[in-house]
């Protein structure tokens, strides 16, 4: 995962709420095995409809909920090759958000009337260090966890920082792992 | 108040409920959590697989994992990878089946009488068991918590993650309680009562939470209810959904090829909410108001009772879904017309399902203007269906008898909807284009699927015979 630091650029907006992830990335193109190329098939039906306008630019303004349903990752994926970076939303579905802080594609929820004024600007700054949105000479914070922020501004292997804890993990298992089930001995 | 971090309304931590004691014996070190077991399917895991591989990484308890193809597989009784006629879907599985034999992984592919959909397959082999941590590549691991273990859906990056380390690191999540009084009426299922409570609480409802489904008319649900409860819970935002296990549990889980061969009942017993615990959010339910549910609309959430008619759109959202789905408002559900109707999904596709399901169309007839499927949740369910007549039961029908996969729950493989179409499904997603492209997907009960097949549009299943 590259780092992530500052965000700056014109935003896009799409406003719908409860946006699930078959409406992001379709089922049809789950079927691939590898985890790049899915920019393209990003809202593949909605992108169909007349009027249909989204921009590949650096941060997506939405409506709440952004992201619910399917736990599939090539969410994330669509959005992220597609060129977003940075997610606004009032509120994201939990599997989604986590998903996003995995590969380093920001998702910064706002209070819904900072989503709505965020909508009217031309251009936007997240600033992860200092976790502020900028827009329009504002500044709105926002909320990340710290050990997720650590992470994400040293472009963190996650699995590598768990190794870490290497021997809290065996500890355990000696310790404290349950008796099976042995999926092995079925 | 302050929002926690994915905007959420935040509330004070909560001490002695199910959930917190299923969380502390888990806790390897702060957020970090371990996994009792790690269900793998053929979507959400190659990429994880093959990250392991670049980082020259194996996975740490291939014996707390179990992998099987579910999403794509053809339901046509097709045997082999090999025989998978669309080439991506082969692909995937072969992928699978690839990835488990280098990694140790024990797995139940197509052609194996063990395989099925993942959520079922887990608690009928009995590796799902009460006061677990369980996790999977798939929204629906919430089902899991049927029995009284921690159960939820992860994406691919975590599932490489578990992979290697049999860990996961987690903010704990808030807890809900949400409390039935009264019970369920004749006709009202464990499918109506979470989709009622999807209906009551919406589709964000339960963000954030760890939801615990508890009181007298839960108690009363079979474990194939409970399943039906706990596996929806992410389609009210829920992160999962639990219930305390009990005899009706114990009973179940005892005797399965992973059950313990003396199950530590005491240990299990106590694997239930203290008295005076406290939860973040609490929700009361009144059971006995329930009726038989039919969404209307492109969420779980836009439901009704078949009793009434599609409501007034609120918002651009429901005008869109209303267009979407080609009705109008005041239109009595049970006028609503239908062109398909699919019994199955890891929601509803186990033996009680289809039992309740072959109840109703014993010795009838599908309308001569839909097409029927029945698509068993897995080979072993689909084995004792057919020792028990069942099959025949619904072909004599006039239904489709398919073999198991997840099928046109989401449409991955050759089941699907075509544009414009109308189905009532016992699955649990009815968004845009879930079931195949401009599909118009009405969620039900078993019962009420199989009488919509037989009349071609909604009954109030209380009221026909």
């Amino acid at each position: 995962m590259n780092p992530v630091a500052k965000i700056r650029g014109p935003i896009s907006v799409l406003r719908r709420s409860d946006v699930d992830t078959d409406q992001i990335i379709p089922k049809q193109f789950l079927k691939r095995v590898e985890r790049t190329g899915f920019g393209e098939f990003l809202f593949f039906d909605w992108a169909k409809e007349p009027g249909w306008d989204l921009d590949p630019n650096p941060i997506l303004v939405t409506g709440r909920n952004f992201g619910c349903g399917s736990s599939r990752e090539h969410a994330p994926w669509a959005l992220e090759d597609f060129g977003f970076k940075a997610l606004v939303a009032p509120s994201f579905a939990d599997i989604f958000y986590s998903n996003c802080t995995k590969i380093g594609l920001l998702p910064v929820p706002l209070p819904e009337a900072e989503v709505s004024s965020l909508m009217d600007a031309v251009d936007a700054e997240i600033d992860l260090e200092d976790q502020v949105v900028r827009f329009d000479g504002r500044e709105v914070p926002f909320q990340i966890d710290p050990e997720t922020r650590r992470r994400l501004l040293g472009g963190l292997d996650d699995i590598g920082v768990t190794l870490q804890s290497a021997d809290a993990i065996e500890a355990y298992e000696r310790g404290r792992e349950r008796a099976g089930p042995v999926t092995t001995g079925l | 108040m302050a929002t926690t971090l994915n905007g959420e309304q935040a509330a004070p931590a909560s001490g002695g409920s199910l959930f917190d004691k299923i969380w502390g014996a888990h806790e390897v070190a702060d957020n970090l959590l371990y996994v009792d077991l790690h269900l793998v399917h053929e979507v959400t895991s190659p990429q994880a697989f093959e990250s392991l591989r670049l980082a020259g990484r194996g996975v740490r308890r291939p014996d707390r994992t179990l992998a099987t193809a579910d999403h794509n597989v053809p339901t046509d009784g097709s045997k082999v990878a090999a025989q998978i006629a669309d080439h991506l879907s082969r692909v995937q599985v072969e992928t699978l089946e690839r990835n488990c034999e280098q990694f140790g992984v024990p797995i139940y592919s197509i052609g194996s009488d063990r395989q099925g959909i993942v959520h079922v397959i887990g608690p009928e082999l009995g590796v799902t068991q009460p006061g677990m941590t369980i996790v999977c590549g798939d929204s629906h691991t919430s089902t899991h918590g049927a029995f009284g273990a921690l159960a939820f859906g992860i994406g691919t990056s975590e599932v490489e993650h578990v992979l290697a380390t049999q860990t996961l690191q987690q903010r704990k999540p808030r807890s809900m309680r949400i409390l039935y009084s009264g019970e369920l009426g004749y006709g009202v299922s464990a499918k109506d009562l979470i989709l009622g409570t999807i209906g009551r609480i919406g589709v964000a409802g339960g963000v954030g939470h760890v939801i615990e489904y508890a009181g007298p008319p839960v108690e009363a649900l079979s474990m194939e209810g409970r399943m039906t409860v706990c596996n929806m819970t992410i389609e009210g935002g829920g992160r999962a959904g639990m219930i305390a296990p009990d005899d009706t549990t114990f009973e179940w889980v005892q005797g399965r090829p992973g059950a313990p061969a003396e199950p530590p009942l005491e240990q299990w017993r106590q694997l239930r909410t203290d008295d005076g615990a406290q939860f973040d959010t609490q929700v009361d339910i009144d059971a006995s108001q329930l009726s038989p549910q039919v969404t209307w609309g492109t969420t779980p959430g836009m439901v009704t009772d078949v009793t009434a008619a599609v409501p007034e759109p609120k918002g651009e959202n429901e005008e869109r879904a209303l267009e979407y789905m080609a009705l109008e408002a005041g239109t009595p559900m049970q006028e609503i017309e239908l062109d398909r109707v699919f019994i199955g999904s890891c929601t509803n596709s186990r033996i009680g399902d289809l039992r309740e399901a072959a109840e109703v169309v014993k010795g009838r007839k599908v309308a001569s203007t839909l097409s029927a499927m029945v698509v068993p949740g897995s080979q072993q369910v689909a084995l004792q269906a057919e020792n028990e007549g069942l099959d025949e039961v619904f072909r004599a029908a006039g239904f489709d008898w398919r073999s198991a996969g997840c099928s046109m729950c989401l449409g991955m493989n050759p089941d699907t909807l075509a544009p414009g179409e109308r189905c009532a499904s016992t699955s649990n997603r009815n968004f845009e284009g879930r079931q195949g492209r401009g599909g118009r997907t009405h969620l039900v009960s078993p019962k009420m699927a199989a009488a919509a097949a037989l009349e071609g549009r909604f009954v109030d299943i209380r009221e026909w015979a």
